[in-house]
């Protein structure tokens, strides 16, 4: 870890608004304004933005750019049209999960990846190893800030015209150009502001004008975990494979990429343990870390705003993995009972 | 809406952030302003069993942030004779009134003179000030 933590360009923003600011992944960040619980409830029934800058954007462009990224990505890029976007992973030759993100096809020949802050480093450094000549990649976050507002009145707030999820377009917003992203970690309708850093003030301060609510970093985990994004880092990472995690919608099989024999092999056996879903029966928090009676354990886990209720995921052994199952989590020396439950864990009623 | 800062001066505190409302042998336990805006808005409160003992200085029970687990420290010994229920059905009560409704378990003491010990509001202002 880095001594000096990093600022996004609306750190100054954050302070004013009260933020309590706490370190991720090497970036002073906004945790909490007002309230986890109101900022959750706030995007699940309006709006909320979300300061994501620290994340990492590559840009990878040549004639050969889709043949380093299909080599090296799990999902098949070959299936986007400039403007779309996929959910795909980057995978070490064991079939683990180097990190999760989302590749944007900007041109014929023109890549974005929008990766986890924490990993920027390290997916940099694994794509230039295998770049191939007609392949560039560059590193332009620095360049970059990214607002996700996000919520079933987002768009409505920002006054931008329906679009499908996982598209994305280029458009001005009070002045500031700004890619628009269909795109989000909080399970509801929203959008991704990519913007150029030296906007991002301007951006944040034109959506906020727009009643859209500050949210941190906390509520950004509950929401994930509530439709169980997973989070890299707690619920996947190198030494676990996208089958057991759920992921293999986001595998192209039958294609080649690094780790696919693995992955093929897994999917053909069946994993030995799954990623599961769960929700406490007795009142308690499951956390990080927590071992599942059998074998398993808690990956993510948090209180849900929504259900008001203990809820997580985490790995157990294929044979629990079935909705309805009994788990007991060890809540530091207290067994305390959950039942698996299929995902997403929270789904809006309508 | 959570609570102002406040500490009462009827109250005597320990430095763990924890306040004792002692009158005659019993004692109402409960944690202080600082703390519950330290943990944010309280999700969960673990308690102890009526009829246990709490040892002074020794962790009683928990509570829980969205975010963050807290040990609860005892500022006095002895045997719990009620846990608040309301808090554990309703943990935010704590965000809005610590002292009052919001209070977390309450005691027979086993050392009644363990409360010279304890720190009047000057006293526990001044470890706030440090932190």
């Amino acid at each position: 870890m880095p001594e000096t933590l990093l600022y996004t360009p609306l750190h100054e923003r954050h302070v004013e608004l009260g933020a309590r600011m706490v370190p991720f992944a090497g970036w002073e960040m906004p945790v909490q304004y007002q309230g986890v619980i109101a900022e959750h409830r706030a995007v699940r029934t309006d709006g909320g933005v979300f300061d994501v800058s620290h994340m990492g954007e590559l840009e990878v462009e040549g004639p050969r750019a889709l043949e380093l990224l299909q080599a090296t990505l799990s999902n098949d890029l070959d299936r986007l049209e400039p403007g779309e976007a996929q959910y795909t992973l980057l995978t070490n030759e064991d079939g683990g999960i180097v990190d999760d993100l989302i590749a944007y096809r900007v041109g014929e020949c023109s890549y974005l990846l929008v990766v986890n802050a924490g990993n920027r480093a390290v997916d940099y450094a694994w794509l230039k190893e295998r770049e191939i000549p007609g392949s560039d990649v560059r590193d332009v976050s620095d360049d970059c800030a990214l607002l996700a507002v996000q919520g079933p009145r987002a768009i409505e707030r920002l006054g931008l015209p329906p679009a499908r999820p996982f598209t994305f377009s280029e458009t001005s917003l009070d002045g500031v150009e700004v890619m628009v992203n269909r795109t989000g970690y909080t399970g509801e309708d929203g959008c991704e502001l990519l913007c150029m850093s030296e906007d991002a003030v301007r951006l944040w301060d034109a959506v906020l004008e727009r009643g859209v609510v500050p949210c941190g970093l906390g509520a950004r985990d509950t929401l994930r975990l509530e439709v169980c994004y997973p989070l890299h880092g707690n619920d996947i990472g190198p030494d676990t494979d996208a089958i057991s995690a759920g992921l293999g919608w986001a595998c192209a099989l039958d294609k080649e990429f690094e780790g696919v024999e693995t992955l093929r092999r897994v999917k053909a056996e069946g994993p030995e343990r799954r990623l599961v879903a769960f929700v406490m029966k007795d009142k308690a928090i499951p956390r990080h870390a927590m071992p599942i009676e059998g074998g398993g354990e808690v990956t993510s886990g948090s209180h849900s705003p929504m259900l008001d209720i203990g809820i997580g995921m985490g790995y157990v052994p294929s044979a629990m993995a079935q909705p309805e199952t009994e788990l007991t989590i060890d809540v530091r020396g207290r067994p305390r009972r959950a039942r698996v439950v299929k995902k997403p864990i929270y789904k809006r009623e309508d | 809406m959570a609570a102002a800062e406040s500490y009462p001066a009827d109250l005597k505190y320990h430095s763990e952030h924890d306040w004792a409302r002692v009158e005659g042998d019993e004692a109402t336990l409960g944690i202080t302003w600082f703390a519950v805006d330290a943990l944010g808005e309280l999700v969960h409160f673990e308690p102890p069993e009526a009829g246990s003992s709490v040892t002074k200085d020794q962790s009683y029970g928990e509570v829980e942030s969205v975010k963050a687990v807290s040990d609860l420290i005892a500022p006095l010994s002895g045997e719990v004779l009620e846990v608040n229920e309301r808090v554990i059905d309703a943990p935010e009560t704590v965000n809005d009134d610590p002292y009052g409704e919001g209070w977390l378990i309450r005691i027979r003491l086993a050392e009644p003179s363990e409360r010279e010990g304890l720190l009047d509001v000057e006293a526990y202002r001044k470890v706030l000030a440090q932190t």
